[in-house]
């Protein structure tokens, strides 16, 4: 049967217009991310020098930096994640290895979707109900209960993930051994699934990093140097978020410095997490 | 009391006596009413099409399919007195009963952890012992020349066929009675094969073994007995040099001159 070109030409044109698109979709997102990128580093250089990491945040329309801020980030997604990781593995190891098949798993899987498609806002309203209310007051506990709320769903969800990728045979093989379930998982499953399982933690680090919205209801803020975790502390996002919208010029010059800061830590994570899961398929 | 029976016709003592063994995947019927023995120290071959039950009889035999939901078997398989379907320590049973898979699946860690792993789990051994007992699992697998410079490399930068050795020595290393092996060679090269087969032929000194080939010249080859299933039933088992040369059954004749499957 003879080509028909007429056909085979709408076809070619229809396939170049889609790939077009396609281009166009993709520039237009890179675009968007280039400009936020370029002005963040635009505004936030200017502020930026040694005094941002070695003094507190200032009072308006004095000198200051952002060492409070840098700090109490650091402590409460420190701890966030020190409670969100294991309970997040252990969960996640239940959902892949011991439940896969029960009807609680799909209901677990179901609820996790939700937490963790949930707007962050709800968990800090929610462990504000839950902590600030009956503690009386603000405090960095708080900030990282609702932090580990947030790192729990990431977890889980990656945890489960990567342990589905292990292929079967692998457990088999290792039954197939004599090796007791707990076994087959922690010596075997756990090893062929770690770079993955640490790719999610370092995904979760990231995000909550960078969550405002549940600290305010929870840490809320301190404008002063704090170690004490039963006290509001203050965070980088919810600095950022009070300076940005003050009126003085020096505190919202701050506010761009310590997005820039926020940026360039969660794209250092994401970046190392990136090779770290290519390094992992490349085994 | 010896609790194993001697086959009065063979001499042979059977290790494992299968009978009328029934497996359900679901509510449906893989496996109908299979008996059959596996002679202690003989190479079983389980031949037959794809789809026929084979390699769920040998998953039977090591309980693999309590790993999955909604499987399960009925009748009875004997091994040493005992009915391996009524066994309660699974890890036991398949520290006796070991598997080698169709895939090569070293596990992620080095050459010596792949063995020792196994090994240490069972038996509380100084650590020059464990050196004696990876070496002589690997020289068993006929892997020791290949690898015994490089035990801390990694079991995954092998070739395929080393690293099916390397799971076989693995499994040899735990010291186990009975070796199933399920189709051992079909992703492997033709000299990797031969390797294998040759392998196979030395284990049956010490080891009771079933094998599950989709190569019949493979079953003539390494095997004494031979079982040719088709659609879940066992349609004949005996002797292979018989089975391949004078079958009783028509569909076993069909089957090994290549009219189907």
């Amino acid at each position: 049967m003879a080509l028909d070109i007429a056909k085979y030409r709408r076809r070619r044109l229809r396939s170049t217009i889609t790939v077009g698109l396609c281009w166009a979709a993709s520039g237009l997102g890179l675009t968007i991310l280039a400009v936020i990128l370029a002005t963040l580093l635009y505004k936030g250089v200017a502020g930026l020098g040694l005094k941002v990491f070695t003094e507190m945040t200032p009072p308006p329309g004095s000198d200051g930096g952002l060492l409070n801020a840098i700090a109490g980030s650091l402590v409460m997604t420190f701890a966030g994640v020190i409670v969100g990781t294991p309970i997040g593995i252990l969960a996640g190891t239940y959902l892949a290895e011991y439940g896969r098949y029960s009807k609680v798993s799909s209901v677990i899987r179901f609820i996790n979707d939700i937490l963790l498609s949930a707007p962050s806002i709800v968990t800090g309203l929610f462990i504000y109900e839950l902590l600030v209310r009956p503690m009386g007051h603000f405090s960095a506990f708080a900030g990282a209960a609702a932090l580990a709320v947030l790192v729990i769903p990431t977890v889980v969800r990656t945890t489960e993930n990567m342990l589905l990728l292990v292929p079967n045979q692998l457990r088999e093989a290792s039954s197939a051994l004599g090796l007791p379930q707990s076994l087959v998982i922690r010596k075997v499953a756990y090893k062929a699934a770690r770079a993955g399982m640490i790719t999610g933690v370092l995904l979760a680090v990231a995000r909550v990093s960078g969550e405002t919205a549940p600290l305010l209801f929870t840490a809320l803020n301190n404008q002063f140097w704090s170690t004490n975790l039963n006290a509001p502390m203050a965070s980088l996002p919810v600095v950022i978020f009070q300076y940005a919208l003050s009126p003085y010029e020096d505190w919202q010059r701050l506010a761009w410095t310590g997005a820039l800061l926020i940026t360039a830590a969660v794209l250092t994570l994401s970046i190392a997490a990136r090779w770290l899961s290519s390094s992992r398929t490349q085994q | 009391m010896n609790l194993m029976s001697k086959d009065v016709d063979t001499g042979l003592t059977e290790k494992i006596s299968v009978s009328n063994l029934k497996f359900f995947y679901g509510s449906t019927l893989a496996l109908k009413n299979i008996s059959l023995p596996l002679y202690e120290r003989q190479v079983t071959a389980f031949i037959g099409p794809s789809g026929c039950g084979k390699s769920t009889l040998l998953r039977v035999l090591n309980r693999m399919y309590d790993l999955y939901p909604n499987q399960r078997a009925e009748g009875e398989v004997m091994f040493d007195g005992e009915n391996i379907l009524g066994m309660k320590d699974l890890n036991l049973l398949r520290s006796r009963i070991g598997m080698v898979f169709q895939k090569p699946t070293p596990f992620p860690m080095t050459i010596y952890e792949n063995i020792a792993f196994g090994i240490r789990l069972y038996e509380r051994l100084p650590k020059s012992e464990v050196d004696a007992r990876v070496e002589s699992a690997l020289e068993k697998a006929a892997l020791w020349k290949e690898v015994k410079d490089k035990l801390q490399s990694s079991g995954l930068s092998l070739s395929g066929g080393q690293q099916q050795r390397l799971c076989i020595a693995r499994t040899v290393a735990i010291r186990p009675e009975v070796i199933l092996f399920d189709e051992p060679c079909s992703a492997l090269d033709p000299i990797s094969t031969a390797k294998i087969e040759e392998l196979i032929d030395d284990l049956k000194n010490e080891f009771t073994i079933a094998i599950v080939t989709h190569n019949m010249q493979q079953a003539a080859r390494v095997s004494q007995r031979t079982a040719f299933m088709y659609l879940g039933e066992l349609v004949e088992f005996g002797v292979t040099q018989k089975l391949f040369t004078n079958p009783t059954d028509k569909r076993t004749q069909d089957y090994i001159t290549g009219r189907f499957g």
